[in-house]
């Protein structure tokens, strides 16, 4: 993992949430192309680290770099226009808007309209369960639906890096498995994943590299199948 | 159900006679126990009508469960007729309304218009933004003082001094926007309410500037120029729009500007992310929306309407005092937004006409019309919660149950 390689780099960052130390100086580097995951506990920091990549958080202190350019003082909209995406934890889309809107909203910062209705094509050829949903609206659709057009709204803007926050929350096993599934499809099209789970062990399976968290502080950072068969992990995450 | 509402109709009687008892004033020399008991009089008449809707809907309920409301079959029926007919006979209708109407007729109606301009000025920021505002009519003020001031001290035209008022108005909506912009909700609600409180306040105690409680007066009226040819050769000729009539045909010319206005920004990029950020500020913030400009532009556009609105109506009255722009004008501009269905351009506009013409025909009544306002804001809000004409993403959301099982 060197830094040339990197997509996404970040060195150093603290963010706080008021008075509350919620970064103490994270460091991380996404080699480009890959998977790579971050686990960890609830609250350890995982979900205010994407959106301290984001913009939405500002750090404090410490650098962002994407594709070699200092990111950490631009506003969500500039770093979503370098190609930088994100699923929001919990999925959050659109309720009052159908799903077909809800994607359309996803390339908001887009103007080519026969690229936009390629990349709708795109997104109902990895969830074809949306195409049977266009017109209806995001908050009548079922939790795993949801968090499929969550995903598919972030793949509209043509990403170069996606960041996914928890895609397994409340999923039943099978879903996960799903979207896992798609998950890998969407990294063989070219595209970075960052991903954030506490299913810490399809996370691991799926990656190329892992970090985990603790406690705003990266503790351990590996290739994901070394941490899958470190001692550490297996007794706090992996449940063996 | 009856001894429910019964209950109900006892528990909250004692209720209002305990609030009414100290208000009709046990010292006054004109106590009249009479006035009271007419107003709890009232008060019982709304709770029976209350349980004969309760009892209506029950059984229609339960006799026809498949039936779809005459609402939406006359909508079908008016969609049927071509948008170019219904339009056009509507905007004839409204030209053709001087030629018919006596002058307090027309008087009621150029209220009617202003509203109408000052219900989609606030849709924009309530119904497509989803932010409260409780303070809207202190921009309204804004546009009347703005006018006023600069025609009174510099002599500006209205035409000159509508650009000024429009810039001001955006200024203020911004000063109201920026400190809002992590707001929402109630607290939203109670921020915007001070600032309205604030702006007559201020009107009402700057005396040197803004003549307080006494008002100004002696403004002109609008303008139109026309070329007109003298001995001295070509000059522009200033018409003063002093006549009922051909102020109504002004305001109607703003008010359908208006409508326009509204329309095109509804199905912009704008109005998109407008209605983002009303559904999830995260997720739009997520899908790249500038949201703080965003914000800012609603609150800021939102004015401007407000604004127009604001001089046309200091112009026409050629006087202007804080009194006018109370809380209660808020309340009734947000009623016409909410009534008329929130985002839905041709619900507000049928709004502001029910609501600013209703305690005009209900005057017979006296004290009591405003009582009647309230029985049919209750009413409607009983039987159609998404407003007289709503937005149809609004009508799809109250109605999931219709909606999903048609389409599965």
């Amino acid at each position: 993992m060197t830094s040339r390689q990197a997509i996404l780099e970040l060195s150093d960052i603290h963010t706080y949430y008021g008075n509350i130390h919620a970064l103490k100086g994270v460091s991380c580097a996404i080699p480009t192309g890959e998977i790579a995951c971050l686990i960890g506990a609830n609250g350890a920091g995982k979900s205010t680290t994407l959106m301290t990549i984001f913009g939405v958080q500002r750090a404090s202190q410490g650098e962002i770099f994407f594709k070699g350019t200092s990111i950490q003082h631009l506003r969500p909209e500039k770093v979503a226009a370098l190609g930088v995406s994100q699923t929001p934890e919990g999925r959050q889309i659109f309720p009052r808007m159908s799903t077909h809107e809800n994607l359309e909203m996803g390339a908001f910062l887009r103007k080519d309209k026969t690229g936009i209705q390629e990349d709708i094509e795109w997104v109902f050829s990895l969830f074809p369960v949306l195409k049977d949903r266009t017109r209806q609206l995001g908050g009548t659709l079922s939790g795993g639906e949801q968090q499929m057009l969550a995903i598919g709204r972030a793949l509209m803007s043509r990403p170069e890096l996606l960041l996914l926050d928890e895609p397994s929350l409340g999923l039943a096993p099978k879903l996960v498995e799903k979207i896992f599934e798609t998950i890998l499809e969407i990294n063989k099209a070219g595209v970075t994943i960052f991903l954030v789970e506490q299913n810490a062990h399809m996370a691991l399976t799926i990656s190329g590299s892992g970090y985990v968290m603790e406690t705003g502080r990266i503790v351990l950072a590996d290739k994901a199948s070394a941490l899958l068969e470190n001692e550490q992990v297996k007794k706090a995450y992996l449940g063996e | 159900m009856i001894k429910q509402e019964l209950k109900k109709l006892v528990v909250y009687g004692f209720f209002l006679a305990i609030i009414l008892i100290p208000m009709l004033g046990f010292k006054s020399s004109t106590f009249e126990p009479g006035r009271a008991f007419k107003t709890l009089g009232v008060f019982l008449a709304i709770l029976v009508l209350n349980i004969v809707v309760k009892a209506i809907r029950s059984s229609k309920r339960a006799v026809s469960v498949q039936k779809t409301p005459w609402t939406e079959r006359m909508g079908k029926q008016i969609n049927r007729v071509p948008r170019i007919y219904s339009i056009g006979g509507l905007l004839a209708l409204a030209l053709a309304f001087p030629l018919f109407a006596d002058n307090y007729m027309i008087d009621v109606g150029i209220t009617c218009l202003i509203y109408v301009c000052l219900g989609l000025g606030l849709n924009i920021v309530v119904g497509l933004c989803g932010l409260l505002d409780l303070g809207y009519i202190a921009f309204y003020a804004v546009g009347a003082y703005t006018y006023s001031l600069l025609n009174l001290t510099f002599g500006l035209s209205f035409w000159s001094a509508l650009p000024i008022g429009i810039v001001l108005g955006m200024i203020v909506g911004c000063i109201i926007g920026y400190p809002t912009l992590k707001m929402r909700g109630d607290y939203l609600a109670i921020v915007t309410l001070g600032f309205g409180e604030i702006v007559r306040l201020v009107l009402n105690n700057w005396d040197s500037l803004t003549a307080g409680p006494n008002g100004l007066f002696g403004m002109k009226r609008p303008s139109l120029y026309y070329p007109g040819f003298t001995e001295d050769g070509f000059e522009w000729m200033v018409y003063y729009l002093k006549s009922l009539p051909s102020l109504y045909y002004f305001i109607l010319g703003i008010a359908i500007l208006t409508i326009i206005g509204v329309r095109r920004l509804d199905n912009s990029r704008i109005g998109r992310a407008w209605i983002a950020i009303r559904e999830d500020e995260v997720a739009a913030e997520l899908s790249g929306v500038p949201t703080t400009w965003i914000k800012l532009l609603a609150y800021a556009l939102g004015a401007a309407f407000a604004s127009v609105a604001g001089a046309f109506f200091a112009a026409k009255l050629s006087y202007t005092n804080p009194n006018f722009f109370l809380f209660m004008e808020s309340c009734i501009v947000l009623c016409i937004v909410v009534l008329g269905g929130v985002g839905s351009i041709p619900g507000i506009v049928v709004a502001a006409f029910v609501l600013i013409a209703a305690p005009e025909i209900f005057r017979g009544l006296e004290n009591y019309r405003m009582l009647a306002f309230g029985a049919i804001m209750t009413t409607m809000m009983v039987l159609k919660p998404e407003g007289l004409i709503p937005a149809s993403r609004r009508r799809r959301e109250l109605h999931e149950d219709i909606e999903t099982t048609s389409k599965d």
